[in-house]
């Protein structure tokens, strides 16, 4: 039996496996939507006003601006959100039974790792449709043409996937579903340490150094400038690489540990 | 030894061996199992049971050796192992968060059994392992034997012709060791080659056609259970006299046996067969002896025995012959 010709069967079933999975066990996927959603509040409302009026510009800005400011910088922390998610799921079945299970059957190998990342992907659509739904009932004003909302869209399934893919790798590093839960808590403090929250010119130099060179700033500034129906090119092609660089090293990264974590 | 022998095998296993850093813990395993027997590997914790199943079911790869499964090699043809082979580990391998019927579902998906068949499958499955009441409540709720059942449902989803049980019965009340026996014995009437390894004595002496005593990663002894027990000593007749002169009598009477001044027992070497026991009770009055019982050497003895060597002179029934 050729298992290279049922990778496609084999991933659908894992798919719908995870699918499953996330229907009986909602309470997560809850919290992980809801801490996102729990930021943007805060932000529009407890601080937005001051926040709102410290962005640079001509005319006084408001609550409202800063509300567009941030929304950026909440999708990408959404993906962050979910894909905790993906790392805790990856090393509960890794730690389990189940995995020796598939591992002696005659099944494509990639596919269960495959029927995770498509399920975070759908998990992480779910979410960000939430988050924006949220956005916009707060008032959110885009200016995004039917295009620009394609490559927006685009973006994200490309952070989303290539963060999945990473995440499953740290599933995989992780011994236990506890660790899997913790390592990838820093990928949602992240937007903060960029251009997610305030203007990085605001911050000290050392900071500011960070801000301006890690991979989620220019992810957030080309979802800024699609949101605002004014792509910035270098922006948009800056996040396409990185995204490209994460989900590669996410992709190698687990394969490795996948084979390797099989000799124990 | 491999490829010597006429007859099928569903395993043929030639110096297996298997070292984490210094420790060796499968350290030259031969073994060769004829299909549709049932073979139990059977030995203490960490003899290597279980790392010799790993090895055999294309989860571990050896050091060095050669197996060959379903009659493809465990290391150049894995994917034909794979497809030929059934595997119930030692921990349980069920979905938790789906139903019974769902994880067998599951297993029919990944087996790639076309839709009605595996319909089919898993509605008999169910009524067969007394599932079909639970089939729609999730397996996190099953209790320890609904899920060691469910687990072995899972593994013959696909309808392998051999199946790997490591420890199937570890940590199951007897009713739940009883139920699962007949099942072994079930597939078994259907042909199925089944390689289990067990801690319990009893299992293997109730289920196995053959038995290998696994000590330290090395086979210490192989053979039927009443050949393994032909390998100890330790069969013997225990009197109970009805009193200290009686017992003396007897003691005089039979100068080989050792007798016990305090329990007023007498316990004789005995080879287990009616000739030399009827013989025994023909010089024995009938009033001397208020009690008899016949002790044939069990697995115990065997497992003892071969696995154990700084308890087994100190068994208290250990008489010497």
């Amino acid at each position: 039996m050729n298992t290279a010709t049922y990778g496609v069967r084999d991933s659908a079933t894992m798919l719908r496996r995870n699918l499953k999975h996330m229907a009986r066990y909602p309470s997560q996927t809850l919290m992980l939507i809801g801490l996102p959603l729990l930021f943007l509040l805060l932000f529009v409302y407890v601080f937005g006003g001051t926040m709102g009026a410290g962005l640079p510009g001509a005319p006084a800005r408001d609550r409202s601006d800063y509300l567009t400011f941030i929304t950026p910088g909440v999708l990408t922390m959404t993906v962050a959100s979910v894909s905790i998610s993906t790392a805790v799921s990856v090393a509960t079945d890794m730690t389990g039974g189940i995995i020796d299970r598939f591992r002696t059957m005659a099944i494509a190998k990639v596919s269960v790792l495959t029927g995770h990342v498509l399920g975070a992907m759908v998990q992480t659509a779910l979410a960000l449709a939430t988050v924006f739904g949220v956005a916009f009932l707060l008032g959110l004003e885009t200016a995004t043409s039917a295009m620009q909302w394609l490559g927006l869209i685009g973006l994200l399934a490309l952070l989303s996937f290539a963060m999945t893919w990473f995440t499953v790798a740290l599933g995989l590093a992780s011994p236990n579903p506890e660790a899997a839960s913790n390592r990838p808590m820093i990928f949602i403090m992240l937007p903060f340490v960029g251009s997610g929250f305030v203007p990085v010119e605001s911050m000290p130099t050392g900071l500011r150094w960070f801000a301006e060179y890690q991979p989620f700033t220019p992810v957030i500034d080309a979802f800024r400038s699609l949101l605002a129906g004014s792509p910035d090119g270098s922006d948009v092609l800056r996040a396409i690489g990185w995204c490209v660089v994460i989900g590669l090293i996410g992709y190698l990264w687990s394969r490795r540990l996948y084979r390797t974590r099989a000799a124990n | 030894m491999v490829g010597m022998t006429t007859r099928i095998n569903a395993i043929e296993v030639a110096g297996l061996r298997k070292s984490y850093g210094d420790h060796e813990v499968v350290a030259g395993v031969d073994l060769a199992v004829p299909a549709g027997t049932v073979y139990a590997l059977l030995g203490p914790n960490g003899a290597g049971k279980t790392t010799t199943v790993r090895i055999l079911s294309t989860l571990l790869p050896a050091d060095a050796g050669e197996a060959r499964v379903a009659g493809y090699d465990i290391q150049r043809e894995a994917d034909q192992v794979r497809a030929s082979i059934g595997v119930t580990g030692q921990f349980s391998a069920v979905d938790q968060l789906l139903t019974g019927r769902e994880n067998l579902r599951l297993m029919a998906d990944l087996g790639h059994l076309d839709r009605s068949h595996a319909e089919s499958v898993v509605a008999q499955l169910l009524e067969r392992f007394h599932l079909a009441e639970v089939a729609d409540r999730r397996a996190g709720t099953y209790s320890g034997g609904m899920k060691r059942r469910l687990d072995l449902a899972m593994t013959l989803v696909a309808g392998p012709r051999l199946i790997f049980l490591d420890e199937p019965t570890t940590g199951l009340d007897p009713r739940s060791r009883r139920d699962l026996w007949g099942i072994v014995r079930e597939l078994v009437a259907d042909g199925v080659t089944v390689f289990l390894t067990t801690q319990y004595l009893e299992e293997a002496d109730q289920l196995a056609d053959r038995i290998g005593v696994l000590d330290k990663g090395r086979l210490v002894a192989e053979g039927t259970a009443a050949e393994l027990k032909r390998l100890v000593s330790g069969g013997h007749v225990e009197l109970q006299a009805a009193d200290g002169e009686r017992l003396a009598e007897l003691a005089r009477q039979f100068p080989e046996a050792n007798p016990n001044a305090a329990a007023l027992t007498l316990t004789l070497p005995h080879d287990g067969s009616l000739t030399t026991l009827r013989r025994l009770l023909a010089g024995i009055g009938d009033d001397a002896v208020t009690g008899l019982a016949v002790h044939t050497p069990g697995l115990d003895d065997v497992f003892l025995a071969l696995t154990d060597h700084s308890t087994a002179g100190d068994s208290p029934e250990e008489v010497p012959a």
